[in-house]
């Protein structure tokens, strides 16, 4: 194996966790980083001093990624019962005040200068049900427009901002016990 | 002036991370904002939510292969 080779290749387990979370769905993930690696090995020209590799590799996944989800676009938008979960009920009282006041997280530096606190959200991204956390992921990862979601995955836009609302709560619970009251995510 | 709930400033207040709010909207929150703590402390949530995302998007988008 060429050296570049083997840089590229060394790049695969992160290039798969990346593809499993927004994607869901471990046959389609392996097929996505497949894909890559295949373009970056059979045109290695087309790096040469660009950018850097791994900038490089994650700018080819996430078109392939998005040619999974075009490919997987039915399956990808079909609702689990979690993602059904009206997370809403669960904060708020019938007249629309919250059930318990949300806790005090401090400056966003305090927190964002922690290393493990991106283990924890990467792990709480992880655990978002499986359509929220493709939608979440289309937003934050792929950077897509609400529109473009919509049209990717055929779905309106009402049904797109229950669940990208969802995610985001859900996310903020999971942070909440996982990282700012110290409980382990499970 | 519409008079938002928690529920109802807590939808925006998240919708504000993928669409840019109108004029009424964004006054209807500020007042709610104004008169609810539990709400300012949500608000601060979200923009530590916010800001831990483009964080995690500029490390993927870098060589470093530790987290930020």
């Amino acid at each position: 194996m060429s050296a570049f080779a083997a840089q590229v290749e060394s790049l695969r387990p992160q290039l798969l966790r990346y593809a499993r979370s927004q994607l869901r769905n471990d046959a389609w993930a392996e097929d996505a980083v497949s894909e890559t690696l295949l373009a970056a090995l059979e045109r290695p020209q087309a790096f040469a001093g660009q950018s850097q590799l791994k900038t490089w590799l994650v700018g080819i996944l996430k078109h392939k990624v998005i040619d999974q989800l075009r490919r997987h676009t039915r399956e990808c938008a079909l609702l689990s019962d979690d993602d059904e979960t009206d997370v809403d009920e669960l904060l708020f009282k019938a007249d629309g005040h919250w059930h318990e006041a949300p806790q005090e997280w401090g400056s966003p530096e305090q927190t964002l200068g922690q290393r493990q606190f991106f283990e924890v959200l990467e792990l709480c991204m992880e655990r978002l049900p499986q359509t929220q956390g493709r939608v979440f992921m289309m937003r934050e990862w792929l950077e897509l427009g609400t529109d473009e979601i919509c049209k990717e995955l055929s779905i309106t836009s009402t049904n797109l901002w229950v669940l990208l609302h969802r995610a985001r709560l859900r996310l903020r619970d999971c942070l909440q016990q996982g990282w700012f009251a110290g409980r382990p995510v499970t | 002036m519409e008079q938002y709930n928690c529920r109802q400033a807590t939808r925006l207040m998240l919708q504000e991370q993928d669409r840019e709010l109108t004029s009424a909207e964004r006054a209807a929150l500020q007042f709610h904002l104004g008169i609810c703590a539990a709400c300012r402390k949500f608000r601060n949530q979200a923009e530590v939510m916010r800001q831990a995302m483009a964080r995690w998007r500029a490390y993927g988008n870098s060589d470093e292969s530790d987290s930020p």
